[in-house]
C-alpha cells in the first residue's frame, strides 16, 4: 500500500492557500489578476435560466393538443404577466367560451402541438460568487471563475456541517479537554466563531445560533445533538449545503474528544482575528475536509513546520483514531516493517507508539494519523 | 467463466495482459502471462488514485500501480507515452493493455420514463446494467408534480439521461411531455461547463421527430432503438451500447487525464460496474446455474444477479462500509445491527463508533470487539442492498399472462421478483469486508446472514477484487479472462445446505449422507437452530444425498429427500439447519445471544479464546 496511514490534518499558521471559485455554468468574471478582494468580493455572475411553468392548455380550453396553436393568443418569445390570457376557445358559436391564463410574469417558450402543453419561463435567476477569503486574484478563469490566493493560517477539521461564513475568532474556554457548554456563550458571541475545547453540547450549540454566532469550532460532538441540530440524521458524509443558522467544525470525531493541543493552541493564536470557515465535508476520493482560514495571520515563531515528505519516523506525532486507544495522541517509537497479526487475526503493518500515560502499545498503521505541521 | 465470444477482435497472439481498474479511491493493476498453456495472474499492484486535486491526472495512479508491477516482476512495462504495447521481448511490453473505470463518481445517470413500472423500469435496468448509479427515475405517473420534477431535473446534474416511453407505434403524446420537461429544465452534463448534456432517446420511433424538434437544440441527443417495442418484450442492448459509447466519448473524455488514458488502449474504458457484470454473466453461464454476485464497498454496494440467462444489476448507492455507513445505520436501524452482535454494547457509543468510521474511513478494526461491530454492520448493508436487488430483478410489469391450473396454488402476478433463494446456485461476494475477513469462514456467515440462501447454494468470494479486469479482458480474450477467474480469483467457500421451515429448535430437520472424493461415506446431521459443517477442502466435490423431516424442504418439496453434488471450501459443507421464511434469530435478548454464541463456536468463526473473553 502506497499510503499505510491516514496523513492527517494540516494544522498550520503559515501556509499559502489558493481558493477555486467557480460558477455553476459558464458566465462573467468581475474581478482582474492580482485584484486584492474580501470575503464579499463579488467575483463572477452568471444567469441561471428561470423556472419553467407548463400549463396543460388543452386540458382547460377542452381541445386536442393539434388544435392548441389556432387558439393561442400569445407566441413564442412574447412576454407574459401573471393572469394574462394566452389562449382562448369558443364553441357553439361563442356561446362556451374558455380562456386560459399565464400563472406567472414570464415568457412564452414552447407551444407544443403534440401535447397540448405551454411552457412558460421566469426571468433568469442571477447567480453570483463572492471572494470567501481575503486576498488576491491569482488567475482568471475566462468565464467561468477565479483562483483567490491568501497566505495566512489554515486549519483543517475532521467534520463540518454548514457551508461558507466569516467572523472573528473567539475562544471561549480555557483549555483544549474543556467543554464548551450554554453558559460560556453569550451575546458578545453573534457573528463569531466560538472554538470550545473537547466538546460542545447540544445546549451550547443551540445558545451559539440563539445569539447568532456564526460558526462553532469543538474537539468532538455527541452523534445525537448533531441530529438534533440538523433535525435529521446524516446517512452519508457529504455536507456544507445544511438549511442551519451556523456553521460547526469538529476537529477530532464524535463523542467527547480533547481538541490537539496544536489545533487549540493555533486557535488561540489566531483569537480576534477574522476568519472564514467552510464546514463542506465530503470523504470519498478527493476528500474535502471542513476548514478555518485566518488570512493575514503573522505567525510569532515558524518553529512548527515539519516536513512530512518522510511520512512517519520515531517521534512523530500521532493521534489514534480508532478503538481501543481512540482519541488518543501519542509519539511513534518504532515501525516494524514486517506484517504483524492483530487481536482480529489480520496480518497488518503496525507501529509501536507511546502514550501520553508513558504505555507503549501496538496499533494497526492504518489507524493512526499524523498530526501535521 | 465459460468462453464467451470475444466483442473486439484481435490479430496477434496475447501472452501477457495487462489491466487496471481506476476506483474511486485505488488504482489496481493486475499483470497476467501465459504460463505452461495456462492464463495465470502473475502478480498485482495498487496505488491511490489520482483523478481529483491537487494531482486531477488519473493516468498517475495507474502509473504508480503499474511501476510497482515491474518493480516486482523487474520488467519495464511503461514508457512516456504509456503502457508498452504491443510486448517488444521478453523484458519490456505487454501485449495488451485494458482499463475500467469509476473514479470520479463513476458514471452517474438519471432515467425517464412514461410509466414508472414499465418503461421507466426498463430504462432504469438498462442504465444500471451498463454501470451507472441511477440518481433518480422520472415517470408521468411518479406522483411528482411537472414543477417538482422539472426542479429536480435542475438540481441534478447528471453525465447522462436515457428517455423511454411507449411501444413502437403507440402514443407519442406521453413521451413527448416527459422530453417537453427535460427541454423545459435545461439540464446540465456534471462534467465540461459549457458542454451540452447527452441525452439518449429509446422509446417509441414514431416519437423521433418530435425529440428531434423538442430537444435536438438544446441537448447532444442520440436516438437508439426502443427499450419496449412491444409490451412483451425488453431490449436493452442498444442502449446499454450507447451509454458505454457516450461514457467514453463524453464522461471520460472530460475526467482528468481520462484522454491520456484512452490512448494507452486499444479497447474502450468500461465502467468498472458493467464489467463486474460481465464477470458475474459469464460464471453463471459457466456453471449453468443462477447466480447472484455482490460486490459491497465503501460508498456504494452492487447487486448483479444472472437468473435463466436474464441479467440485472442494481447499486444501492448510500450503502456501504465507510463513507456511507451512517446511512446502513439509519436504514437497518441499531436493533438489526445489533441482532448480530453477540455481546452488549451501548447504543450511544456504537453510534459514535460508527459516525467515527464514516469520518476515518481507511481505519481498520484492531480489536475482536470491533471487528464483530463491522460484520454485524455489512451483514445489514448486505441484506438491505440485496432487498433492493429483488425489488428491481423482476419480470416485466403490464404483461398479460397466461396461467394454467398449477398457477391457482402458487400464483405470482407479472413483476414479480425473478430471485428464487431455492434455485439460486451460486452465491459470490466482493469487497473488503468479505474479502478480506481474517478468516474466510466469516465470509460465509455474512453471505449466510445477509442473503439466507435456500437448498443447496455454493458460496465462493472474489479473492483480491480483480473481477472488474476480468470482465473487461471478456470482452477480448474470454478464455484468458476465465483461465485466470477460475484459478486465481474466485475462492470457494464449500456449499450451503439450507431447508426451509420451521420447528422447535432442537427438534430433527436435516441429515445428510455424503459420499466423499475417495469414496468414503460420511453421514452429518443438524437439529434446528443448529449450524453445523462437514469438512471438504477447496477443489473437492462430493454426492451428498440429504434427507429433510416433514416441516422442512430442501428444493423438492415438504420432506422429500434431494441428491447433488456440492464442492468444498474453507467453510466445508455447511448445514444450515436455522431455519428460513422465518430465520430462526430468537428476538429476546439472552436467547438470541446464546445462539449466536453457538453458531460462532460450531463454525469456529472468530479466535476462541479472546471471543470467550468478550462475550463473558
Amino acid at each position: 500500500m502506497a499510503h499505510a496511514y491516514t496523513p492527517g490534518l494540516k494544522v498550520t499558521q503559515e501556509a499559502v492557500l489558493k481558493k477555486r471559485r467557480r460558477l455553476p455554468l459558464l458566465g462573467e468574471v468581475l474581478v482582474k489578476e492580482g485584484e486584492e478582494v474580501t470575503p464579499e468580493t463579488v467575483v463572477a455572475r452568471t444567469e441561471l435560466p428561470g423556472n419553467p411553468h407548463t400549463v396543460a392548455v388543452h386540458q382547460i380550453l377542452g381541445i386536442e393538443p393539434e388544435h392548441l396553436p389556432e387558439c393561442m393568443v400569445v407566441k413564442p418569445g412574447d412576454k407574459v404577466a401573471k393572469g394574462q390570457i394566452i389562449a382562448k376557445y369558443a364553441a357553439f358559436f361563442g356561446l362556451m367560451k374558455r380562456d386560459a391564463k399565464s400563472p406567472i410574469d414570464g415568457v412564452v417558450e414552447v407551444i407544443s402541438p403534440v401535447t397540448g402543453q405551454v411552457t412558460l419561463r421566469e426571468p433568469a435567476i442571477p447567480v453570483q460568487i463572492s471572494a470567501y477569503i481575503k486576498g488576491k486574484v491569482a488567475e482568471v478563469l475566462p468565464q467561468e471563475g477565479v483562483v483567490i490566493e491568501t497566505k495566512g493560517a489554515f486549519i483543517q477539521g475532521i467534520f463540518g456541517v454548514g457551508g461558507e461564513r466569516q467572523g472573528v475568532v473567539k475562544i471561549a474556554v480555557d483549555s483544549a479537554d474543556a467543554v464548551l457548554t450554554p453558559e460560556l456563550i453569550g451575546p458578545d458571541c453573534q457573528g463569531k466563531i466560538v472554538v470550545g475545547g473537547s466538546l460542545v453540547t447540544g445546549a451550547a450549540l443551540k445558545k451559539a445560533a440563539e445569539v447568532g454566532a456564526a460558526g462553532v469550532v469543538a474537539g468532538g460532538i455527541i452523534d445525537t445533538d448533531l441530529i438534533e441540530l440538523l433535525g435529521y440524521d446524516i446517512g452519508v458524509a457529504i455536507t456544507g449545503h445544511e438549511d442551519i443558522p451556523i456553521t460547526l467544525i469538529i476537529t477530532e470525531g464524535f463523542g467527547r474528544i480533547r481538541m490537539a493541543d496544536k489545533t487549540f493552541s493555533l486557535l488561540k493564536a489566531v483569537d480576534g482575528e477574522t476568519a472564514s470557515i467552510n464546514g463542506a465535508t465530503q470523504i470519498r476520493a478527493g476528500v474535502m475536509r471542513p476548514e478555518i482560514i485566518v488570512p493575514g495571520h503573522q505567525p510569532k515563531n515558524k518553529a512548527d513546520t515539519q516536513d512530512l515528505a518522510e511520512g512517519m519516523t520515531p517521534g512523530t506525532p500521532i493521534r489514534i483514531i480508532r478503538e481501543p486507544y481512540f482519541g488518543m495522541l501519542a509519539e511513534v517509537v518504532e515501525l516494524p516493517p514486517e506484517l504483524v497479526v492483530i487481536e482480529t487475526e489480520a496480518k497488518v503493518r503496525i507501529l509501536k507508539a507511546k502514550l501520553a500515560d508513558g504505555r507503549v502499545v501496538t496499533i494497526p498503521r492504518a489507524n493512526v494519523e499524523i498530526i501535521e505541521g | 467463466m465459460s468462453e464467451t465470444t470475444a466483442k473486439y477482435k484481435l490479430d496477434r497472439e496475447i501472452n501477457s495482459i495487462l489491466a487496471t481498474d481506476c476506483g474511486s479511491t485505488t488504482t489496481k493493476a493486475i499483470l497476467i502471462e501465459k504460463m505452461d498453456g495456462v492464463y495465470r495472474l502473475i502478480v498485482r499492484g495498487e496505488a491511490p488514485t489520482t483523478v481529483e486535486a491537487p494531482f486531477e491526472d488519473v493516468t498517475m495512479g495507474a502509473r504508480n500501480a503499474i511501476r510497482e508491477i515491474e518493480e516486482l516482476v523487474g520488467k519495464s512495462l511503461l514508457s512516456e507515452d504509456g503502457v508498452i504495447t504491443p510486448r517488444r521481448d521478453e523484458k519490456t511490453g505487454v501485449d495488451i493493455y485494458l482499463s475500467t473505470s469509476s473514479a470520479g463518481g463513476g458514471l452517474q445517470m438519471m432515467v425517464a420514463g412514461v410509466v414508472k413500472s414499465m418503461t421507466a423500469e426498463s430504462a432504469q435496468r438498462a442504465a444500471l446494467g451498463a454501470g451507472a448509479i441511477v440518481m433518480d427515475t422520472i415517470a408521468i405517473d411518479d406522483g411528482r408534480k411537472p414543477h417538482q420534477k422539472i426542479e429536480r431535473i435542475r438540481h441534478l446534474r447528471p453525465d447522462m439521461i436515457l428517455l423511454s416511453g411507449g411501444i413502437d407505434g403507440g402514443t407519442v403524446s406521453h413521451v413527448a411531455e416527459l422530453a417537453e420537461l427535460i427541454a423545459a429544465a435545461e439540464p446540465k452534463p456534471r462534467l465540461g461547463i459549457g458542454f451540452k448534456l447527452p441525452i439518449i432517446y429509446a422509446g417509441n420511433i414514431d416519437a423521433r421527430t418530435h425529440m428531434k424538434n423538442i430537444l435536438g437544440e438544446k441537448v447532444d441527443l442520440r436516438i437508439v432503438d426502443n427499450l419496449r417495442p412491444v409490451l412483451e418484450k425488453e431490449v436493452l442492448g442498444p442502449a446499454r451500447e450507447e451509454i458505454h459509447n457516450l461514457f467514453m466519448e463524453h464522461v471520460m473524455a472530460q475526467a482528468p487525464g481520462y484522454n491520456r488514458l484512452m490512448q494507452w488502449t486499444e479497447i474502450p474504458i468500461m465502467p468498472t460496474p458493467g464489467a463486474v457484470g460481465i464477470c458475474i454473466q459469464n460464471t453463471g453461464e459457466q456453471y449453468g446455474l443462477d447466480i447472484v454476485g455482490v460486490d459491497i464497498g465503501g460508498a456504494t454496494t452492487d447487486v448483479f444477479s444472472s437468473v435463466g440467462g436474464v441479467f440485472n444489476r442494481t447499486v444501492s448507492a448510500n450503502l456501504g462500509m465507510s463513507y456511507s455507513i451512517c446511512n446502513v445505520l439509519l436504514e437497518a436501524g441499531v436493533a438489526n445491527i445489533m441482532r448480530w452482535v453477540p455481546f452488549d454494547i451501548d447504543e450511544g457509543d456504537l453510534r459514535n463508533r460508527i459516525r467515527n468510521k464514516m469520518i476515518r474511513p481507511t481505519t481498520i478494526p484492531q480489536t475482536l470487539e470491533e471487528l464483530i461491530i463491522e460484520q454485524a454492520i455489512s451483514r445489514e448493508a448486505l441484506r438491505l442492498a440485496f432487498e433492493h436487488h429483488k425489488s428491481l430483478a423482476t419480470g416485466l410489469k403490464g404483461v398479460q399472462i397466461q396461467r394454467s391450473m398449477a398457477d391457482l396454488v402458487n400464483q405470482t402476478g407479472s413483476g414479480a421478483s425473478l430471485i428464487d433463494m431455492m434455485n439460486l446456485g451460486i452465491l459470490v461476494g466482493s469487497g473488503g469486508v468479505l474479502s478480506h475477513a481474517p478468516r474466510r469462514i466469516q465470509a460465509v456467515m455474512m453471505l449466510l446472514d445477509a442473503f439466507l440462501p435456500e437448498g443447496v447454494t455454493r458460496l465462493a468470494v472474489d479473492s483480491i477484487f480483480m473481477m472488474p479486469q476480468l470482465g473487461v479482458l471478456a470482452t477480448v480474450h474470454p478464455k484468458a479472462s476465465a483461465e485466470v477467474f477460475d484459478r486465481d480469483c474466485l475462492i470457494r467457500l464449500g456449499t450451503a445446505i439450507a431447508p426451509v421451515g420451521q420447528a422447535r429448535f432442537g427438534e430433527a430437520c436435516l441429515t445428510v449422507d455424503v459420499t466423499m472424493p475417495d469414496g468414503r461415506m460420511v453421514k452429518g446431521s443438524a437439529a434446528y437452530g443448529e449450524i453445523k459443517s462437514i469438512p471438504l477442502a477447496e477443489g473437492e466435490k462430493a454426492e451428498v444425498e440429504i434427507h429433510v423431516t416433514r416441516s422442512f424442504d430442501v428444493g423438492r418439496g415438504r420432506g422429500a429427500a434431494l441428491r447433488t453434488q456440492v464442492e468444498g471450501g474453507v467453510g466445508g459443507i455447511i448445514l444450515d439447519a436455522r431455519g428460513r421464511q422465518p430465520f430462526g434469530l430468537p428476538e429476546d435478548k439472552a436467547g438470541r445471544i446464546a445462539k449466536l454464541v453457538e453458531w460462532i463456536k460450531s463454525l469456529d468463526v472468530y479466535p476462541i479464546d479472546v471471543f470467550e473473553k468478550l462475550v463473558k
